[in-house]
């Protein structure tokens, strides 16, 4: 287990201050001016050899990425924090946003300084309203005492940050939907090329990163890159910061080292499943984009992303959503799915119209009232959909429903046998536009 | 160029290129519903997904950019299976109406699921209904169809430039709409018709007229305006259908205005199907003989010098040729103009009357200035033009008079001549910035040409431009906009009777001194008549006809092969997509006719003759090249353009027989009324 | 998510109390000039609070004459997001989290107490005017489940019970306090923390 030194956020549970006294007392700030006088270069590349991934999902090298951004300064460079959280089953942001604010603001300054940006955004999803009027008074703060600003902490650089807060639309997590949405318009995807890095907000380079991500930069120059490499194993390294919610005694975000056991973070960290490790059917191990874990591969998987991905899984946001044997599998996963469909943008066909009709059939299925070709039928909408989007969304919606069918298909085989569905039963309720029963709810 | 692999086949294409159009160079054809070239690109329909080397998923060709060495494959399963699958989403939750659809026969979904699609539907769950909109009296909205590919919007925002549709909602409930459906406040507004892909957006007032394959189809020339949009028509038996947009990048792109398109129910009502005369203020049907009979006893008992004529707005080169030479040797008479007011003409030299700089040249300038004209009502794809440019390359816009919304923004400045004056002597701020500019282009409206002072002015004009270098071999900063699709062809046909510069025809008509007036489908004259005959020649019952003693049926721009030259200079001719109604004869038969019977002699053997001459007579004058006349001295004096107020839809006679027509103006009135806002 | 209905009672007219227009103004000052259309998402908000938690008609063209937008691209914005209100609500307005992790341990229990307190329906004020309710998607609070938003509140590990004495204050006019239900420390364990025990008041 990871010693309490080696942990990052210290103040994860917020026992402690959020000001930025106490925030020194927890070493942020100490040594800014020193750490930025070593240069661009330098900070880019022991962010890139202490092999950071970023925390947003996608695990991209965070160095890597900050070096996209173009050497020479030709247009205003923006640096975006990525405060959208909103994939099921991931809190992480959040409490770094209520008791690491700090953190998130000292690493704003780092990496703005490192891709040249003068100018950060923050968008925060609009329901973190509290968080985000307590980040606000934190930036207000470190204004104060000139963190940030002119000439912030002394480094020459000036900086100012910005909170951008969102309206309730998950889709704003995707790097350039999120720009639409700050330039005001609806969060529709762009089409990649080109990345943000060279036209990205208000068609200038443009550097987004998560809110973890951000956070831990100050941590790993102070720390050194050795130190935060030499945790996990190499390409999955440092520490990170895992949610572990659904049918646990005791539910919890915890940070843990990288490849921690996912057993441990269960069993020790959350109180165990419910009705103990034998009752664990399947965990969803990075959020709800992320395909299920049946409980065989649960026993012995490591938490990083090249583990996971060997399982066809991934780490994701690391949002662990635990399902026991208590819950009904196919419903669980109709709600990601109608989950999804809600917040579909509707830009391209795929998505659109397959993340509607996979919630549809999920539910016949959960309903038993499924025929046993159309279980075949899903797999290949899955699959049609998957690849086919201008966004990972269309992944992120099909992953789950495809998790839920590699390990449990003989479950919803022995449930849905029904034959030819019309046939049979003509008045079943979801068969009846789900638009016309909105119009008489609203 | 770039060189890359298309389906294992080298091939070199310009930079710049998507991918998608690299492989239509290829040959290789790509499916799509949201590509459309002229319009930015969405990349939302997911249609045109290609495999390409090195990259996990499938791309979409439309908005990859083709580069170095590509490696493309557009035969593969995975594309076919791609290709399978967004077809198959595409037509979820699309209406199987095809039956009742307008669009059928000529619906992109429908021709690309033949190909693309499934044999059969695997979707159980009920379809999406979506309520449909409304966005005036020429879009009929049926949205359960809508595919979602936001054409319409990008058209709207872009080319129209009234950003006035939008997509509403998200996933799949996302719908199309303007705001609170209100019409769309565009004289180009029915193009989002023909970009519409299925039948979500169809034509109002052709609806469940026809099947497209039950059509005649005739490519033609449109002459609702002078800018002369290349259209087809679809005619069934004599009526004609529709009105469609013709590729022609040099004039209309793929555009054309909602008057060029929907003007054309006019031809159907108020004609004039046979010869009238009026008897005790009553028109009496009478037979061509009849008619003849009357007019030649009138013509011979009148000396020359009192008969006069004026041809019109829609008037064809052919007739206004043959009037021409009918009054110039059959009756030996001076009298004839084709302006029906006093408008300053230099037409001794081409480039004093068309729009020198030519469509395309907009797309290179740099600076217009705008002088008593409306653009956006007066030739409304050329306007389109000046916000392309806009649009793409930063153009400013200068215009002399508030003329209110021209779909871009523009400086305005005070429209007095006295203003104009200090442009041309090169005091104003704004002559240095055409002195600076590389291809400035001043368009000149009719209003200009209407001021007292036009002569003056418009002489300065052109030497400012000339000592400045603005007009040379290769550019000509002056544009003149007419307004009427006859104008220029007149102009190069010389029906102008001048006088120190003063339309002497008119003033003769107008001081009542004639006493046979021939009307070619001449509607806009404003005279009070005393004891003149006067003869209408033309198409509509409208203001001509009404103050006429005797009409002779003519016939209409779909029912004669006829030339007309645009504002351009460009000529262009139309074809016969139908047959003028009853007993109605082409205009230059009538008057050839005439011809025979005063003189014995028809003036032109047959058609042919008649285009050969005339084309002849043009060659000659052109290569004379120009002899600038005598200059009056016009003094300057000061005052206002008044820019004419355009009643757009009612601008000439078919537009004014138009149902489709009226209903567009009032629904622009009621949204006048109740303001935009409403 | 299906399209939002538009209310069919509309005030003629909006605008912005004083003091919101000054927040308006230091809204627009942070995005570059000529991003002023940047500032649409905040200032619905921003009417949002000043006009009873939802957004009529009038105020949509109010921004987008302030921002110098198109009405529709106002129009779209307010009807892509689900945070935007475009009919009244109730002064409380509950926001039910069911979203799979809260499902898991109870959400629809408290969609039930809702239903029996509030109204039958989404959407619906109920009788006493005071509170209307909607199931939402992930409000970002998993470990956290069952949780519900009230306004700008979260209230955190809920059950049917908790939530229907929740639904008693408010019906009665009363703030209920915000936070965890069952006494427990933001997102830590609930009992026997196995981290950061030692720094706790470092």
């Amino acid at each position: 287990m990871l010693e309490d030194k080696d942990r990052i956020f210290q103040n994860l549970y917020g026992d402690n201050g959020i000001d930025v006294e106490s925030s020194k007392l927890r070493g942020d700030w100490v040594d800014t001016k020193e750490i930025c006088s070593k240069g661009k270069n330098w900070i880019i590349d022991e962010i890139k050899s202490s092999e950071l991934r970023g925390r947003g999902g996608a695990g991209f090298p965070t160095g890597l990425k900050w070096s996209f951004a173009p050497k020479e300064i030709t247009k205003p460079h923006y640096l975006v924090i990525n405060a959208d959280e909103s994939e099921p089953g991931t809190c992480k942001d959040r409490d770094i946003l209520r008791f690491e604010p700090q953190k998130l603001i000292e690493g704003c300054l780092i990496a703005s300084y490192a891709v040249g940006a003068h100018k950060c955004y923050i968008y925060i999803r609009g329901e973190y309203f509290n968080e985000g009027q307590n980040l606000q008074k934190s930036i207000n703060e470190a204004y104060e005492k000139k963190l940030i600003g002119k000439n912030a902490c002394g480094t020459g650089w000036d900086l100012d940050i910005y909170i951008h807060y969102g309206a309730g639309a998950y889709i704003c997590g995707e790097e350039t939907a999120l720009l639409e949405s700050i330039e005001g318009n609806k969060g529709q995807p762009r089409l990649k090329p080109p990345f943000p890095a060279l036209i990205g907000l208000y068609g200038c380079p443009t550097i987004v990163n998560n809110v973890e991500t951000i956070a831990v930069v100050p941590t790993i120059l102070r720390k050194g890159a050795k130190w935060f490499a030499g945790l996990g194993r190499p390409k999955n390294t440092g520490t990170k910061i895992f949610c572990i919610s659904g049918n646990v005694n005791k539910p919890c975000n915890v940070e843990e080292e990288m490849g921690v056991s996912l057993k441990e973070l269960i069993e020790k960290h959350a109180g165990g499943v419910v009705g103990g490790w034998e009752n664990l059917k399947a965990v969803i191990p990075g959020g709800s984009s992320m395909p299920m874990l049946p409980k065989e591969t649960c026993d012995t998987i490591k938490m990083d992303f090249d583990s996971l991905v060997e399982q066809k899984s991934g780490l994701g946001t690391a949002g662990i959503i635990v399902i026991n044997q208590d819950q009904d599998i196919i419903a669980c996963m109709a709600r990601i799915a109608r989950f999804y469909k809600h917040e579909s943008c509707g830009q391209c066909t795929p998505c659109r119209e397959g993340s509607g009709w996979m919630w549809r059939m999920l539910e016949r299925m959960k309903n038993n009232e499924a025929s046993r070709e159309e279980i075949e039928m899903l797999e290949d909408v899955t699959k049609q959909i998957e690849g086919h989007t201008i966004c990972a969304f269309g992944e992120g919606s099909s992953w789950p429903v495809q998790g839920l069918l590699r390990h449990f298909k003989k479950e919803i085989i022995k449930r849905n046998n029904f034959n030819p569905l019309v046939n049979t039963n003509k008045n079943i309720p979801y068969l009846v536009d789900q638009h016309l029963l909105d119009k008489e709810n609203a | 160029m770039l060189k890359l692999k298309i389906n294992d086949k080298e091939i070199e294409v310009e930079e710049g290129l998507t991918v998608l159009q690299a492989c239509e160079a290829a040959g290789v054809e790509i499916p799509r519903f949201c590509y459309h070239e002229r319009l930015s690109i969405a990349g939302n329909c997911r249609m045109c997904l290609v495999e390409m080397e090195k990259s996990p998923k499938p791309i979409a060709s439309c908005a990859m950019p083709a580069t170095d060495g590509m490696n493309i494959k557009t035969n593969t399963p995975l594309v076919e299976k791609a290709r399978k699958g967004v077809m198959e989403f595409l037509l979820v939750n699309h209406p199987l109406d095809c039956p009742v659809c307008d669009q059928g026969g000529e619906c992109d979904l429908q021709d690309q699921s033949m190909y693309y699609g499934l044999d059969k539907s695997r979707f159980k769950e009920n379809k999406r209904y979506v309520s449909d909109k409304y966005m005036g009296p020429l879009i009929k909205t049926q949205m359960t169809r809508c595919i979602h590919c936001t054409r319409c919007i990008r058209f709207a925002t872009e080319v129209a430039g009234v950003p006035e549709l939008g997509a509403i909602g998200r996933g799949e409930d996302m719908q199309i709409t303007t705001y609170l459906e209100k019409a769309m406040e565009s004289e180009l507004s029915a193009n989002v018709v023909d970009l519409c892909p299925v039948g979500a957006l169809t034509s109002k007032p052709y609806v469940f007229e026809a099947r497209p394959w039950e059509l005649k189809k005739t490519e033609t020339i449109d002459v609702m305006d002078a800018v002369g949009s290349n259209i087809r028509v679809d005619s069934y038996g004599w009526e004609v259908k529709r009105v469609l947009p013709r590729n022609n990048d040099d004039i209309n792109e793929e555009w054309i205005s909602d008057k060029t398109r929907y003007a054309c129910d006019g031809l159907k009502n108020q004609r004039l199907d046979t010869p009238y005369v009026k008897i005790d203020d009553q028109f009496k049907k009478i037979t061509w003989k009849e008619a003849y009979d009357i007019l030649t006893k009138k013509i011979a008992n009148v000396l020359p010098d009192k008969i006069a004529g004026l041809t019109g707005d829609l008037t064809d080169m052919e007739t206004m040729y043959i009037v021409k030479e009918f009054f110039e040797k059959t009756i030996k008479s001076p009298n004839l103009d084709c302006r029906s007011d006093h408008i300053y003409v230099d037409n001794s030299n081409r480039s004093n009357y068309i729009f020198n700089p030519t469509l395309n040249g907009i797309e290179q300038s740099d600076l217009v200035v705008i002088i008593g004209a409306n653009p956006r009502f007066e030739a409304t794809i050329l306007n389109s033009r000046i916000r392309k440019s806009y649009l793409n390359n930063n153009l400013q816009i200068f215009s002399y008079g508030d003329v209110g919304n021209l779909t871009y923004p523009y400086k305005i400045l005070p429209n007095d001549t006295s203003e104009i004056k200090s442009l041309v002597d090169g005091d104003s701020q704004l002559s240095k910035k055409i002195i600076s500019a590389k291809k400035p282009i001043v368009i000149l409206g009719q209003s200009f040409f209407k001021i007292k002072s036009a002569q003056t002015l418009f002489d300065q004009l052109n030497n400012f431009l000339k000592s400045n270098g603005k007009i040379n071999n290769e550019w000509n900063s002056i544009g003149v906009i007419s307004n009427h699709s006859a104008t220029v062809g007149a102009y190069d046909l010389d029906l102008i009777n001048n006088e120190s510069s003063r339309n002497i025809t008119l003033d003769k008509i107008q001081n009542n001194t004639n006493e046979i007036l021939f009307l070619f489908g001449q509607d806009n004259l404003n005279f009070t008549k005393k004891n003149e005959f006067v003869v209408y020649i033309g198409t509509h019952g409208d203001k001509g006809a009404e103050m006429s003693d005797l009409i002779l049926p003519g016939a209409a721009y779909t029912e004669k092969e006829s030339h007309y030259t645009n504002l351009e200079g460009k000529l262009q001719k139309t074809y016969k997509a139908s047959y003028p109604p009853g007993d109605a004869l082409e205009d230059w038969e009538i008057v050839n006719k005439l011809s025979e019977l005063i003189k014995r002699k028809k003036l032109f053997k047959n058609k042919n003759e008649l285009i050969d001459s005339m084309i002849n007579y043009l060659k000659l004058k052109k290569d004379k090249g120009s002899n600038t006349l005598e200059k009056s001295k016009n003094e300057f004096v000061n005052e206002k353009i008044a820019i004419s107020e355009m009643d757009y839809y009612y601008s000439n006679v078919i537009a004014r027989a138009s149902k489709t027509m009226s209903e567009c103006k009032n629904s622009l009135l009621k949204l006048m009324k109740t303001g935009t806002d409403g | 998510m299906s399209i939002k209905k538009i209310s069919k009672y509309q005030p003629e007219k909006f605008e912005f109390n004083e003091n919101n227009l000054k927040i308006s103004k230091e809204i627009i000052s942070k995005y570059p000039e000529g991003k002023q259309k940047s500032a649409v998402m905040s200032l619905l908000y921003l009417v949002q609070n000043q006009n009873q938690n939802w957004i009529p008609l009038a105020a949509m063209k109010y921004i987008a004459k302030l921002l110098h937008m198109p009405y529709i691209k106002v129009y779209e914005v307010a009807t892509f997001y689900s945070m935007y209100n475009l009919t009244p609500v109730g002064k409380y307005f509950y926001q039910v989290c069911t979203t799979t992790p809260c499902m898991l341990r109870g959400a629809y229990k408290l969609v039930e107490a809702c239903k029996e307190k509030i109204s039958k329906n989404e959407n619906e004020i109920s009788e006493d005017g005071n509170c209307s309710w909607v199931e939402v998607e992930c409000l970002g609070a998993c470990v956290n489940a069952p949780m519900i938003q009230i306004n700008e509140n979260y209230y955190e590990d809920l059950s049917k019970d908790k939530l229907l004495k929740i639904i008693d204050e408010t019906k009665n006019g009363k703030q209920p306090k915000p936070g965890s239900y069952k006494g427990r420390f933001n997102s830590a364990p609930e009992t026997e923390r196995t981290t950061l025990n030692n720094l706790k008041n470092a």
